[in-house]
């Protein structure tokens, strides 16, 4: 046979490299992400219990797992369970703590302020971005629309 | 007396003086030691950081017990070396200049990603049978948390990785080459040909280096005039499950060559696929490097085996080419092994 074309490879590659299991994947990060959101109501619920306002209620319990997040990354349980949990971990703010604390702690190495400070949002900097954006789009289309 | 190197067909550089293989040493990190090899290494680094503040000193501090075990294992000192050819993972090879800095011994850094240790033990045996050098080192490593800071994400972060995934090594090997003594002997070298059939997932390096390994492989079979069975083995730098499946493959469809029966691959062998998580297998510097320098030339030199040909394969992508969608070069390098 001649040589293989890219796109004779590109087939016999994909068909050699086993996908990521789908199934087992979307449950586990459905039961761990659902884990996660039952505990946040379970705080939730906890505070309103210890007469917390409404308000700070909605800002103590995001902080509460986001801390709990950074100490879990801290002491290398997170990637852990993230490794098990893909989805399940990321979308919630666990993800997003996890993606700031991971690499300040990474690049700590390099210096207080071109590692850990140049890098900390090396990972959460793009949502950051986008999502910034984004809230402008909507509040143009918002503004225009209530007229 | 002194025998020029012969070119044998194209690519292939028959070595006559036979340089030898005087000494050589491995060492690896907790997880490696924990694999199916633990008993052949020379030393297992329990504390992964090798008590060093950072992951790239850690490498290097690794690279150097490797290179100063071989040394010693040849039975000789830094000063009696004549050139060392090294090299690693990281941006500008610190892992290797950064350990071997005080050594004193003339450098020649290398870099041919995962395929370094078949490169470093190619121009150190070439360059010995030329009476270029009298002594030389050949010496790779790599870390696996200096190379996910450096090429994916940092350490903590949770991430999953794909089945065709492959876990960058913590090891180092290192072997000296001399052109008389006692060992193992360096028979013939071929440098390979960059191949790219497009492959662009940096998480499948393994289906990118098939090619590489399977041009190797078939160029060096040609120019010798040998079959597959001539050798007890031939062995594939760090291919992992996915990447040897597909040189199996295209050995068979492309070249009508089948190597099944003596095929195997340092990527598969340094840990236990089933029980230590690691997905399609072993790769980076220190995986080839670590298994060639304990488990094969120890077989080797006890006469289980006796010609193994080690083609060392490397993918030659870099953080940017990734994110700019490149598809990833790929290059394997051959040095035959002999009794």
């Amino acid at each position: 046979m001649d040589h293989m074309t890219g796109k004779e490879y590109g087939k016999m590659a994909k068909a050699a490299s086993p996908p990521s299991p789908k199934a087992v994947n979307s449950i586990k990060a459905f039961c761990i992400g659902g884990l996660i959101c039952a505990i946040s109501e379970g705080l939730s619920m906890l505070y309103e219990y210890l007469k917390i306002s409404e308000e700070g209620v909605r800002a103590l319990v995001p902080v509460t797992v986001i801390v709990i997040t950074a100490i879990l990354t801290a002491t290398g349980v997170f990637d852990k369970i993230a490794r098990h949990a893909g989805a399940g971990t990321i979308v919630p703010i666990t993800g997003f703590a996890n993606a700031v604390v991971s690499p300040a702690m990474e690049f700590k190495t390099e210096g207080h302020i071109l590692g850990t400070g140049a890098n900390m949002f090396k990972i959460a900097g793009p949502v950051i971005v986008y999502s910034s954006a984004a809230g402008v789009l909507y509040g143009i289309i918002y503004y225009l629309s209530m007229r | 007396m002194i025998v020029i190197s012969q070119r044998q067909g194209r690519y292939t550089v028959i070595l006559p003086s036979q340089p030898v293989i005087t000494g050589y040493a491995a060492v690896v990190g907790k997880k490696e030691g924990e694999g199916p090899l633990a008993d052949e290494f020379d030393k297992i680094f329990e504390d992964t950081t090798m008590g060093k503040d950072s992951w790239e000193k850690a490498e290097s501090a690794m690279h150097r017990e490797a290179i100063i075990r071989a040394v010693s294992s040849a039975g000789i000192s830094f000063g009696d070396v004549d050139m060392i050819f090294a090299g690693d993972l990281l941006n500008q090879c610190i892992g290797t200049s950064f350990g071997i800095r005080d050594m004193g011994i003339p450098f020649a850094g290398l870099y041919g990603a995962c395929s370094t240790m078949a490169l470093s033990m190619a121009m150190a045996g070439m360059l010995t049978d030329n009476g270029v050098t009298r002594t030389a080192i050949a010496s790779t490593s790599s870390h696996f948390c200096s190379a996910e800071k450096q090429f994916r994400m940092p350490l903590e972060y949770g991430g999953q990785c794909p089945p065709s995934a492959q876990r960058t090594a913590t090891a180092a090997g290192a072997a000296v080459i001399r052109d008389s003594g006692a060992g193992v002997k360096i028979s013939a070298a071929i440098i390979g040909r960059i191949q790219d059939l497009g492959i662009t997932d940096s998480s499948n390096m393994g289906a990118a280096m098939a090619p590489a390994a399977c041009s190797t492989i078939i160029d060096f079979l040609r120019d010798t005039g040998t079959a597959p069975d001539d050798y007890d083995m031939i062995l594939t730098g760090d291919l992992g499950a996915v990447g040897s499946e597909l040189l199996l493959e295209m050995m068979e469809k492309q070249e009508n060559t089948d190597i099944s029966r003596v095929h195997a691959d340092c990527g598969l062998m340094l840990y236990d696929l089933d029980r230590q998580d690691v997905n399609s297998g072993a790769s980076g510097c220190g995986c080839s490097a670590c298994v060639v320098c304990s488990h094969i030339l120890r077989r080797i030199n006890s006469g289980e085996l006796n010609k193994v040909l080690f083609v060392g394969t490397g993918a030659l992508l870099s953080a940017v080419s990734t994110l700019q969608g490149s598809s990833i070069p790929a290059v394997a390098h051959g040095v035959l092994l002999t009794r």
